[in-house]
């Protein structure tokens, strides 16, 4: 049986699309493969976020939703590859809010981008401030900012002026959470870190819908449990010490000097460990991502996993 | 009145069987991929994403319609010769104009229902409700049917006189140039003499784009003011109706032979 000229015209521009679909798929993947990751990533095409607003013909909301899932993405792959340089989030955040300043998500998650130390954020905390800054002058009703700004005064700054401010500032705005004025006298006094710590993050954990902010706010109440356990713990080491002349070999000695009522367990129900120059150390420290104590000498945190 | 009605009729017909209601599904594909995917690469701004990429495509979908359907509603009845066997019965050429406004400008109405239900779905489905805020994304989508009232007129007028091609250069001009109507008002307000007299003149003549924007404020759930809705409605209808005079009065005029 043979072919009709239509017919044959049809299956041979078929089998020629399909090749050239593939041809151009395998090219595209060696082009990739060729341009460097830096090429494709670091550039930003357009950095006046005035022309970038007058360009988007009034249809500036829907830019800024791109320029704010750009800047995830950037910061996001940034973070996996573990870089200390984050050159584009600043412009990417400028544009964001320049585009739609009652972007507020973008003034919250931006700051925490940019001033967290590497490797979990740019370290830029001059900018993160100045970032919500631009975003209580372009939202001054919104308490969550100046809550915002004076959480990282302390939490990342330890400059309890000006958080003291920040937090004092909120509670003129409408519908302030009753907890700025708390917070502002204990900045004030700026006494009992890891109590006022505790505090901020359970009032985080409480005010937001986020899931993702919740999760950090977890992570951070756990790493905080960590830090007052593991300081009492080195409290009795010392006191056991300073008694009998010598460190404790095991926990078992603290606890048959009354001490201890039994072996000291971490969040995770796991048992610490005690070292034999007297230092508490956590058995899964990769578990505490924000634990400042209990971690091994010489030991380098991982990304943050959320529980 | 009856024969106005027929007209419009007719365009409208001439545009679904155009297939220009086929703009639905690329729409639908995009809203939904939009609720899908966004939720997964960024944070915290489905819901903005829902309405704003809604909102835009709505209204994107709509000019470029607008534009190309807009354009060609003289060129082509005269190309086609129909126009001539439409004028040599009983109807009067600004019935003709008036008339094919209605169609294109229903045409874009029935349109922007669909997409609104679609845009109000891919909300529901990524915020599992409705607020009562979400009522002010209504008025966004009647802002945005205003906004298609001027361009359908524009283009009625371009399509009264010029080719096609023209006509499309023109409409879409004029819109870009509506759009930056605050800037151009601000440039007015810095010059001096004769330039400030004459970019004055400019930013009152050209439609004012800006002020039928508001996407981004109903996105952060921000009211709409009800002096704002009725200015609005009434600067759209006084606007789009001067624009339709200027293409009867050319239309009448026009030498068809």
């Amino acid at each position: 049986m043979t072919m009709t000229g239509s017919r044959k015209v049809t299956a041979v521009a078929s089998l020629l699309l399909l090749l050239s679909l593939a041809g151009s798929i395998l090219l595209l993947r060696q082009l990739d493969r060729m341009r460097t990751h830096a090429t494709l990533e670091e550039v930003l095409y357009f950095n006046s976020p005035k022309w970038i607003k007058r360009l988007s013909l009034g249809y500036d909301g829907l830019l800024a939703d791109i320029y704010w899932t750009r800047t995830v993405q950037y910061f996001g792959i940034r973070h996996a590859m573990r870089a200390t340089d984050y050159n584009l989030l600043a412009p990417l955040l400028e544009i964001t809010t320049a585009l739609d300043p009652k972007l507020t998500v973008a003034y919250e998650f931006g700051a925490n981008f940019l001033g967290s130390k590497p490797p979990i954020g740019a370290g830029q905390p001059e900018k993160a401030v100045a970032l919500l800054e631009g975003g209580i002058r372009n939202n001054p009703d919104n308490w969550k900012l100046y809550y915002n700004l004076g959480f990282f005064y302390y939490i990342d700054l330890k400059d309890y002026a000006h958080a003291a401010e920040a937090f004092e500032r909120g509670t003129k705005a409408p519908k302030a959470h009753p907890f700025l004025r708390v917070m502002a006298a204990q900045m004030a006094q700026h006494e009992g870190e890891i109590q006022t710590a505790r505090m901020l993050w359970q009032a985080t954990y409480a005010t937001t819908k986020e899931d993702l902010i919740k999760q950090n706010a977890i992570a951070h109440l756990r790493a905080l449990d960590v830090d007052e356990g593991v300081a009492q713990l080195e409290k009795l080491v010392a006191a056991y010490t300073e008694k009998t002349g010598r460190p404790p070999s095991s926990f078992n000695q603290l606890i048959g000097a009354g001490m201890l009522a039994g072996v000291p367990l971490d969040p995770d129900r796991k048992p610490y460990e005690l070292m034999a120059d007297g230092r508490i150390e956590l058995r899964n420290p990769e578990d505490f991502p924000f634990a400042e104590k209990g971690l091994p000498l010489g030991y380098k945190p991982g990304p943050p996993k959320f529980h | 009145m009856n024969r106005v009605t027929h007209i419009a009729a007719n365009t409208f017909r001439e545009a679904v069987r155009d297939r220009v209601l086929y703009n639905l599904i690329a729409f639908a594909l995009l809203l939904s991929g939009a609720a899908i995917l966004v939720g997964q690469i960024s944070i915290a701004i489905e819901r903005l994403v829902v309405v704003n990429l809604g909102l835009t495509a709505v209204s994107l979908f709509g000019v470029v319609i607008a534009i190309f359907i807009g354009i060609g509603l003289v060129s082509k009845e005269m190309e086609k010769r129909t126009l001539y066997t439409v004028l040599s019965r009983p109807v009067r050429r600004w019935e003709f104009i008036v008339g094919k406004f209605f169609g294109l400008a229903g045409t874009l109405v029935v349109n922007t229902f669909c997409m609104a239900i679609g845009v109000f779905a891919a909300l529901f489905y990524v915020a599992h409700k409705f607020q009562s805020s979400d009522a002010w994304i209504l008025v966004a989508l009647f802002f945005i049917v205003l906004q298609f009232l001027i361009l359908c007129s524009l283009a009625l007028l371009f399509s009264s006189f010029s080719s096609p091609l023209l006509s499309a250069v023109f409409t879409f001009s004029l819109f870009v140039i509506g759009s930056f109507a605050e800037d151009l008002r601000g440039f007015a307000g810095m010059s001096h003499g004769l330039t400030r007299w004459l970019a004055t003149a400019a930013a009152y003549l050209v439609p004012n784009f800006s002020t039928l924007n508001v996407i981004t404020q109903v996105a952060h759930e921000q009211p709409i003011p009800a002096h704002l809705i009725a200015y609005n409605t009434a600067y759209a209808l006084t606007y789009s109706a001067m624009v339709i005079c200027g293409a009867v009065l050319i239309f009448e005029r026009r030498n068809l032979k």
